[in-house]
This record gives C-alpha cells, sequence and structure tokens, in this order.
C-alpha cells in the first residue's frame, strides 16, 4: 500500500483533505492518534450514556401506571441497551475492546453524560426525561450523522430514528398529565423544572470554555458546536411548553425578533461543574449499580465460555473418534 | 372439547382471563426487573423482550376480560388496567411459580423453563379453544412461547453443564422452586366448568409431555429433576406467598395515588 511510503505529515494532509471534502474516515484508513483517541473518547461516553441511562427509567418500570405505559417505557429503555451495543461495536472498529471500555467507565477513567446523575423521582420525570434529555440528545445526534467518522456517523443515523419515538413517548406523558387532573399537571410542571436545566446542561460547557471543541470541529467529529445546538434546543423546546401550557423554567427567556431565536437565562454553570464532580445525587449510585451488576454476572458470562469450550472440545473428540 | 359455549357464563369467562392475564403480568413484571441488572447487555435487551412478549399477553387477557366484563355489566369503564391495578393480592389468581422473586440468574432461569415448556403445551392446547378470542390470542402468544422455550433451554444448558459454580446455582434453584409446579397440572372447579365446556385447557393432561421435555433439557445439562413429593398450592385461590403483595405494592402505587387520572 502506498500509505507505507508517506511521511507522517503527508498522511495527515490526505487525512484533513478527505475530511475537508466531506469523505468518510474508515476504520482501515490512517488517521492521526489524537483522532483516534478523541473518537474514542466520544463514542465510548455516548455508548456509557446510553447504558447508565437505562438506569433511571429503568427505576420506574416496574411502577409505571398504566399497561401501556410499562410496555412502552420497557420497550424503550431496551432500546438504549441496543444503542450501546452499537455504539460499543463502533467504537471496537478502532482498536479497542468493550471490556476495556467498561473497566474505563467504571473506575471513572471514561464519564457519561451527567444528566443521569439527577435522580428520577417520579412518573412525571419520566415525560420529562424523555421529552427533554432525550430531545436533547436528538439535537446533538442530528448533527452527528454527518461526522467524519464512518462507523459513528451509520449507527447515528440508526439511533436517530428511534430516538425520536423516545422524544415522542416522553412528550406523551407530559400532555397526558398536563391535561390531566391538577395533581397531574403539577407533576409534570415539577419534573420540567427539575430537568430544563440540566438539559441545557447537556451541550457542554460554552465553546469558549469547552476542552475538546476546536480540534473535534476541524476533524469533523463534531458539526456544529455547544452553543449553536443548545440555541436549537431552547428554541424547539419554548413552543413545546407554551402548547403543554406549562409555565417556562427560564424566566429571562425572550424571543429576539432581530436574531430569529430566544435570548435565555444564564445556566447555573456552578452546579454543572459540581455534578460532573461527583456531587449529584447519583453519581455514586449509578457506577455502583453498573459494577454489581457487572460482578453478579461473572460467573454467568464464566458459564458461557466454559460451556462453549466444552461443546467444542466435544465436537473435536467426536470427529477425532469418527 | 365437545359442548358449546353458549353453557358458559361470563363471569366464567372473565375470570379464567384474568387468571390467565394474572401469571403474564406477574411473570413479565418479574422479569422487567432485571433491566439494567443482567450480566451483559446483550441479556438486558433478551430480557427485555421476553418481558415484553409476557406485558404483551397479559394485556390481551386483560382486554378481553374488560370488553366481556363492560358487556356484561353495561358499563364502560372496565379496562385492562382495572385487573392489573386495582386488585388486591387476594383477588390475584396467577400461579405461585410466578410471583417468586427475582432471584439470581440462576433462579430466573430455572424458573423460566418450567414456565416456558408449560406455555408451550398449554398455548398450543388453548389454540383449540371454541372461544375464538382466546384461541386467537393463543395462536399469538404461541409462537413467541416457542421462541422462550429454545431460550431457555439454552441457557439451562450454558449454566447447567458450564462452571461447577453455575451448575450448583442451577441445582439449588431447580430445587427451591420445583414444589411450586405441581399446582400448574391442577384444575379447579372453575377451570372444570370451562373445559367441560370446551373453553379452558384441561392441563391436568400436560404434565406428562411437560415433564418429559423438561427432564430431558435438565438431564442433557447435567442437573437433577427434583424429588416430587414437595408441593405448594394456592395460587388460583388466592392463597399467595408473601412475594406477590410486594410486586404489587410497587407495580400499582403510582395508579392508586392518583385515582381515576389517565396517563
Amino acid at each position: 500500500m502506498a500509505e507505507y511510503n508517506k511521511s507522517e505529515a503527508e498522511l495527515e494532509a490526505v487525512f484533513q483533505q478527505k475530511i475537508d471534502s466531506e469523505q468518510k474516515i474508515e476504520p482501515k484508513d490512517w488517521m492521526p492518534e489524537a483522532y483516534r483517541k478523541n473518537l474514542i473518547r466520544q463514542m465510548s461516553q455516548h455508548a456509557h450514556s446510553e447504558v447508565i441511562g437505562m438506569q433511571p427509567e429503568g427505576n420506574f418500570i416496574t411502577r409505571a401506571p398504566s399497561l401501556r405505559r410499562k410496555t412502552v417505557l420497557l420497550s424503550k429503555v431496551q432500546d438504549e441497551g441496543g444503542h450501546g451495543l452499537y455504539l460499543y461495536s463502533a467504537t471496537e472498529t478502532l482498536g479497542i475492546a468493550r471490556s476495556e471500555l467498561i473497566a474505563a467507565l467504571q473506575s471513572g477513567e471514561a464519564k457519561y453524560a451527567s444528566i443521569f446523575n439527577y435522580p428520577a423521582q417520579t412518573w412525571g420525570d419520566m415525560g420529562a426525561i424523555g421529552w427533554l434529555v432525550d430531545g436533547a440528545a436528538i439535537v446533538n445526534q442530528v448533527s452527528l450523522q454527518r461526522t467524519s467518522y464512518g462507523p459513528y456517523s451509520r449507527g447515528m443515523i440508526r439511533i436517530c430514528k428511534e430516538e425520536s419515538f423516545h422524544q415522542r413517548q416522553g412528550y406523551v406523558i407530559m400532555m397526558e398529565l398536563a391535561k390531566g387532573t391538577p395533581e397531574q399537571k403539577q407533576m409534570a410542571q415539577d419534573s420540567l423544572n427539575r430537568f430544563y436545566w440540566p438539559a441545557l446542561m447537556m451541550f457542554g460547557p460554552h465553546d469558549s470554555e469547552s476542552a475538546h471543541s476546536a480540534k473535534s470541529m476541524k476533524w469533523k467529529i463534531k458539526r456544529e458546536t455547544n452553543d449553536d445546538l443548545r440555541q436549537k434546543f431552547i428554541d424547539q423546546t419554548a413552543p413545546q411548553i407554551a402548547y403543554l401550557g406549562l409555565e417556562h423554567p427560564d424566566k429571562d427567556l425572550v424571543w429576539n425578533e432581530e436574531k430569529g431565536q430566544h435570548d435565555s437565562g444564564e445556566i447555573d454553570w456552578e452546579e454543572f461543574y459540581a455534578v460532573i464532580n461527583g456531587n449529584g445525587h447519583s453519581n455514586r449510585q449509578r457506577i455502583q449499580h453498573h459494577v454489581k451488576a457487572h460482578e453478579e454476572g461473572a460467573w454467568v458470562r464464566d458459564a458461557m465460555s466454559a460451556y462453549k469450550q466444552k461443546k467444542s472440545q466435544r465436537k473435536i473428540n467426536a470427529d477425532t473418534a469418527a | 372439547m365437545t359442548s358449546s359455549t353458549e353453557t358458559v357464563s361470563t363471569q366464567d369467562i372473565i375470570d379464567y382471563a384474568t387468571r390467565l392475564g394474572d401469571d403474564a403480568i406477574v411473570i413479565g413484571h418479574r422479569l422487567s426487573e432485571w433491566v439494567s441488572k443482567a450480566p451483559f447487555i446483550e441479556e438486558d435487551v433478551a430480557i427485555g423482550n421476553v418481558s415484553l412478549d409476557f406485558l404483551g399477553h397479559a394485556r390481551m387477557y386483560y382486554t378481553y376480560a374488560a370488553e366481556v366484563s363492560n358487556k356484561q355489566n353495561g358499563t364502560d369503564d372496565v379496562t385492562e388496567d382495572t385487573f392489573a391495578y386495582l386488585r388486591d393480592e387476594r383477588q390475584f389468581q396467577n400461579h405461585l411459580l410466578h410471583e417468586l422473586h427475582k432471584g439470581d440468574f440462576a433462579y430466573t432461569t430455572a424458573r423460566q423453563l418450567l414456565v416456558d415448556v408449560y406455555n408451550k403445551y398449554f398455548l398450543e392446547q388453548l389454540e383449540k379453544s371454541n372461544d375464538a378470542t382466546l384461541a386467537a390470542i393463543a395462536m399469538k402468544a404461541s409462537k413467541e412461547s416457542k421462541y422462550h422455550c429454545r431460550r431457555s433451554k439454552d441457557w439451562t444448558l450454558r449454566l447447567g453443564d458450564g462452571t461447577s459454580e453455575s451448575h450448583e446455582r442451577m441445582q439449588v434453584a431447580l430445587n427451591d422452586i420445583w414444589g411450586y409446579t405441581h399446582e400448574l397440572f391442577e384444575l379447579d372447579e372453575l377451570e372444570q366448568r370451562l373445559v367441560d365446556a370446551g373453553v379452558a385447557v384441561d392441563c391436568t393432561t400436560l404434565k406428562a409431555d411437560w415433564l418429559k421435555e423438561v427432564t430431558a433439557i435438565i438431564e442433557e445439562a447435567t442437573l437433577t429433576v427434583p424429588d416430587q413429593d414437595w408441593a405448594v398450592r394456592g395460587g388460583r385461590q388466592g392463597y399467595h406467598t408473601e412475594h406477590l403483595g410486594h410486586l404489587l405494592t410497587e407495580m400499582q402505587f403510582v395508579h392508586r395515588s392518583f385515582p381515576g387520572a389517565k396517563w
């Protein structure tokens, strides 16, 4: 292959040219080590978020208030497991094993979306999580469908289709609550109040503060900046809140005719960093839950491989005897 | 199955569909407790699937019970949720096997093997019911049940014939669960009336096939079929283990906290 004759600088130039001309980078293509690392960080964080995200909603499957809602919620949480699987597989194309990724999650070296460190307390939270958390995730993921790494981009296209069902199920929950009894409407308002700001924080720090943004934009791993994506979400959510007849949690939100978008209040970044740094209600619980399930499953995984080995040994023995 | 359904009391049909719904909802709920706790993510997804199948069966049985009930009483407010959320422990009539706690993965696997093989034979017979709705539900559920059986068999073989620890856990689970299987093959008066009318399955006839199939799987998995002389009964009469009350408490809490609310 011609690649072996090229210097690092020449390879990097070819790589960047591919990116600039909107070609996808595929697993076997040459890529800078920092690009690979950056992708592993972002994709595995995304995979972990899907898997850890099963917990707050899993917490309400057994309490869902109707059989229909129970079925829909269970399907949704199951999809998240499926998304985790696609994303782990896509990350493995970068030459790292799922077991290494999971070990990094459990040691705290790898992150997951900080939103899942907030506790799910009421049925209304199932609505708010689906509507706002999945809604914010979709805004980001729609943009990531055009990401430069092929397996990630294709995974996102598939995931986006299911995510829009997730967001709708959340919004349907909110609609039922908002038009329900006064207690139900109060439940919806309370969940909106608690999840609105954390959902805005999901887009990450302001562009001026974001550690990974510049390089990720140049490599087209990220296609739009944190603040641009957040603005889209703010703009799409405002009329949805109005439709529900709920109060907007941001008292400073006003429509700016000139810009054609909303001006909004400032996010409490102290809270953002406090939760990221471990002070959320559920940070420790989420990881401990994951570790516990993983450890309790160890004997099952061992049994599986022992059985597989015995089976192939028996086949060898039978073939030899025959 | 000779006589016609014309002689069958609609209350009997409601009660029968309800208890079949109870079996499905209770086991479906138990399986859903595994989500995010399975040994690896593929299993979270797979157990979720099986759980969803059972929830689907429960909804079909309960919806049918609700329709017949509304028709009988000239009402329109009885729904599938009335049965799942607004009845107490003593009113649930699921077989005890379904309500036993989640246990470890071996316990869940062992229970599921016994339930799934039972359902396979049960649904094959229910497909022949001269109640058209029950027959149609059975037709749909039966396909899923065959898949459940394959899955439970595969897991029983892996765990029984895996490591010494998995073998030991499976044997302990089978021993702890086996006593709850006997009532699966017994009829009370309600079911006897419906069997006579060609509506219900005569589950006394299923035992031989069930025992033959589970014995073959258990033995292939290098496990031992437990002693036959321990038997616990009472599910169909609402005489439950202490596990069910906690399950219902959790399942019904939100629904009951907001009487009359829609979700």
